[in-house]
């Protein structure tokens, strides 16, 4: 029996529909799973995978 | 042989220790790397380049989030490879059995032990999360995909 945490606590995965999803882009590649007790999301996870950093370029600039 | 104008690369190295300080001040002292941290901020926020400093200002607000966010891991010393000094922090950064209704998009890593001076600033999809896990996985550390990049 898998629990899952849920806004009612943690309850018995089998009790609850999940969707996953994935998206990925030139920034990003992010993963979800969602849990529904009929109508009501008691449950959201996200993982982000950052692909693009931050870069700074280092110059010098002529002597004049 | 020939000279050639650049950005010595130990330089850039020794910008992400703190080696040197062109100003009066501010000084460093102690030997020890300072603490960084990772705050949230809502999508309708405005984060940027301008960015000096954390604040509270717009950041999320939820269930088991601590204002300030979460401590980067760092037990990685920065690095140079070819031209380009590199830094990534040493684990993912993870908020847990977190509640953040409003929409979020971005984090800003600053650095709490130097008055909360900005660093950087990483954006991604807009996303909630609801009693879960939002994780944000680190690139690779080298001078290609690591999170900090003087090149």
């Amino acid at each position: 029996m898998a629990l899952v945490q849920t806004t009612h606590g943690a309850m018995d995965e089998s009790l609850l529909e999940k969707k996953e999803g994935t998206f990925e882009d030139d920034n990003e590649i992010t993963t979800w799973v969602e849990y529904w007790l009929g109508s009501e999301l008691v449950h959201r996870s996200a993982h982000v995978t950052l692909k693009k950093n931050v870069l700074t370029e280092g110059i010098t600039q002529m002597i004049s | 042989m020939a000279n050639t104008q650049a950005m010595c690369t130990s330089f850039k190295g020794e910008l992400l220790t703190a080696t040197h300080n062109f100003g009066a001040s501010p000084t460093r002292a102690g030997s020890t790397a300072d603490t960084f941290k990772a705050a949230l901020y809502l999508a309708s926020a405005t984060i940027n380049a301008s960015t000096t400093a954390y604040s509270a200002t717009n950041e999320v607000t939820g269930t088991n989030y601590t204002a300030g966010g979460a401590t980067v891991t760092n037990a990685t010393a920065p690095a140079t490879s070819g031209t380009t000094a590199y830094w990534t922090p040493s684990a993912s950064i993870t908020y847990t059995n977190v509640t953040l209704s409003t929409a979020f998009d971005t984090m800003l890593m600053y650095n709490s032990t130097q008055s909360n001076k900005a660093v950087a600033v990483y954006t991604f999809g807009s996303q909630t999360i609801t009693a879960g896990t939002f994780t944000l996985t680190m690139p690779t550390n080298d001078a290609t995909t690591g999170l900090l990049r003087l090149a």
